[in-house]
């Protein structure tokens, strides 16, 4: 089988690329492993909600119309909308087929499938970024009457065992997952290491309408300070609930949770946090300081209309001595869930464009090593939105744009490379 | 952030160290360096270590000359007090890293330093490497540190500035991590 364009992935990044290629006339198909929108059909757990308020849910074609503006999309609201979505631009998914390599071929890539092989001139790979969870390899060496989870087997603190909870981790994920298992009577550890600590709202306004206005989330991948870092920042402390509480270290350690520094390492049943905890929230806290100095200083620059005035919020507390080793046994720790990230699986990948760490080198979303293939829905991928669903509306119509381009023969040279 | 007419000098050459960060990620095996340190029993808890030489980028180096580091106990400890504790020096080492740490970061932030100095106390009860009480650990219950800087910026970029060298503070890290630790003999 020939196609101009094989997108590998029906999730809202795919999706939003077969729109675009769709306005371009450009014949492709969308593989997709299982349904579309699959990860977050099987792969996420039953409380959570997007991090992105709903008037930010917007994708090629299509943006939220519900009432709830302010609202944060439940998992099964996000499946409708995908589903919505690709109902509405009719994409031609294959659905059930899933791709077993990618390859070099005359005509551009081969990919192969359990339902055929297809060649094509490019190929987008919009899969998605977190297909696998991270787990150090100190695992090995916790007890084996301790029950272990990842984000992407949790589903509800009632699927748990009894006692305590280790959650390492504490980005978005780990902050969640340690409040609602705590408030479900396990009493909850959680190890911190580097953090981004973000209000739910500021000044009256959610944060994202924050990062939005003053062009945070605009910020581009050929512009910020340091890329490796931007792009290994971990998610913010944040949780989408219709009241936008906000959730944060100290609101943890008031519910009861027990705050601990980086997991360290295990010996003997005996877990061993850093001793740097107070630093590493310090810096979270000077960290987010900047942003909101930020926001206050362009709302003032732009004489943006603001009901409440500029304030700070409580530094984060930690212990005088926080604990620094738990016997895991002694201490009733029945489950470690490990909230320490996710990684992509390119397992199917045959084309030499992985750096060591096992990343596609990418510039902006165009494979350094492989003209023709392009990359979607990576952590601050072009911009800093292309961390969340809305980030696919530009990187998708600014990657079509390279792609089309590409096959009209005129994307090859070096400076093509550079901003589209 | 300040910034000041004269260029800023604090000493530090950032761009090389900045270079060498971005030569050590295309060839990450240079990256791995052995540091070293020999020590030989002199007499009671009195030994004297000495550094020189090291290994990194692919090759050994050797510092300009040979440093020696005396260590002992002190008179109340019923010895002769002809160095510093071991655990002295780990303060000594603490301090050093993290104030090195400093000078790094104002320099990259464009910050100039008038001064920076640094107290360091390591909290410990005795009992535990007397082996007098089994709940004692041996090492440090404890480690404070404070600084005093004089330079040309905020207080909140002063204390980014601290909070930065921790960050990136070698010494610091293996202080507060656990790290495997392989002792053999013969």
């Amino acid at each position: 089988m020939y196609t101009t364009v094989v997108v590998i992935g029906a999730g809202h990044s795919g999706l939003a690329m077969s729109r675009r290629l769709t306005e371009r006339s450009l014949e492709h198909v969308v593989l997709e492993r299982g349904e579309v929108a699959n990860s977050w059909r099987n792969e996420r757990w039953d409380s959570l909600r997007l991090l992105t308020p709903n008037w930010h849910s917007q994708l090629p074609g299509m943006r939220y119309h519900g009432s709830a503006q302010d609202g944060f999309m439940s998992v099964p609201e996000v499946v409708a909308f995908i589903d919505s979505y690709a109902a509405t631009i009719d994409a031609p998914v294959q659905t059930r087929t899933t791709v077993s390599s990618v390859g070099v071929s005359a005509s551009g890539f081969q990919v192969t499938t359990d339902r055929g092989v297809w060649n094509c001139a490019t190929v987008v790979i919009a899969s998605g970024a977190a297909n696998a969870a991270n787990v150090p390899t100190i695992s090995s060496a916790v007890p084996s009457s301790i029950e272990m989870v990842t984000p992407l087997t949790y589903r509800s603190p009632e699927r748990l065992g009894k006692g305590g909870v280790l959650v390492v981790g504490a980005s978005a994920t780990g902050i969640q997952l340690a409040d609602e298992i705590h408030r479900s009577g396990r009493p909850v550890t959680l190890a911190v290491g580097e953090h981004v600590r973000l209000p739910r709202t500021y000044r009256g306004r959610d944060i994202f309408w924050w990062m939005n206005a003053a062009g945070v989330l605009d910020e581009r991948h050929d512009e910020v300070d340091d890329l490796v870092r931007a792009r290994h920042v971990p998610s913010p402390q944040l949780i989408g609930t219709p009241e936008q509480r906000s959730i944060d270290l100290n609101a943890l350690t008031q519910l009861g949770v027990t705050v601990v520094g980086r997991l360290g390492s295990i010996r003997d049943g005996v877990a061993q946090f850093s001793g740097g905890l107070a630093n590493t929230c310090r810096l979270a806290d000077l960290k987010m300081n900047r942003l909101l100095n930020r926001f206050d200083e362009w709302a003032r620059d732009k004489d943006i209309d603001v009901v409440e005035a500029p304030h700070r919020f409580e530094p984060t507390s930690v212990p005088s001595a926080p604990t620094v080793e738990i016997d895991l046994r002694r201490h009733s720790i029945g489950t470690i869930v490990w909230a320490t990230g996710y990684h992509p699986d390119y397992s199917w990948l045959d084309v030499p464009v992985l750096d060591r760490k096992g990343r596609i080198r990418h510039h902006g979303g165009i494979v350094r090593d492989a003209p023709g293939m392009y990359l979607l829905g990576e952590t601050l991928l072009r911009t800093r939105r292309s961390s969340y669903i809305a980030g696919a509306d530009q990187d998708t119509c600014e990657l079509a744009n390279h792609l089309h381009e590409h096959l009209d023969g005129r994307a090859f040279d070096r400076r093509a490379m550079n901003p589209v | 952030m300040t910034t000041t007419a004269k260029p800023v000098d604090n000493g530090v050459n950032t761009e090389a160290l900045l270079a060498a960060r971005e030569a050590l990620t295309a060839a990450p095996e240079g990256a791995d360096f052995t540091w070293r340190a020999s020590c030989s029993w002199v007499h009671g808890t009195y030994s004297r270590s000495t550094v020189e030489g090291f290994s990194g980028l692919g090759q050994e180096h050797t510092h300009r000359q040979a440093f020696t580091f005396d260590t002992d106990h002190p008179e109340c400890f019923a010895s002769e007090d002809r160095g510093a504790t071991p655990v002295e020096v780990v303060l000594a080492g603490l301090a050093g890293c993290l104030t090195a740490g400093v000078a790094a970061v104002a320099q990259n932030r464009n910050i100039q330093l008038r001064s920076v100095t640094s107290t360091v106390e390591g909290k410990m009860n005795v009992l535990g490497i007397l082996g007098g009480d089994p709940d004692v650990r041996n090492g440090f219950t404890e480690v404070n540190v404070h600084f005093d800087i004089d330079a040309d910026a905020s207080a909140d970029d002063i204390e980014a500035l601290v909070a930065q060298s921790q960050k990136r503070s070698a010494v610091f890290d293996l202080i507060t991590n656990p790290t495997n630790v392989s002792v053999s003999v013969g």
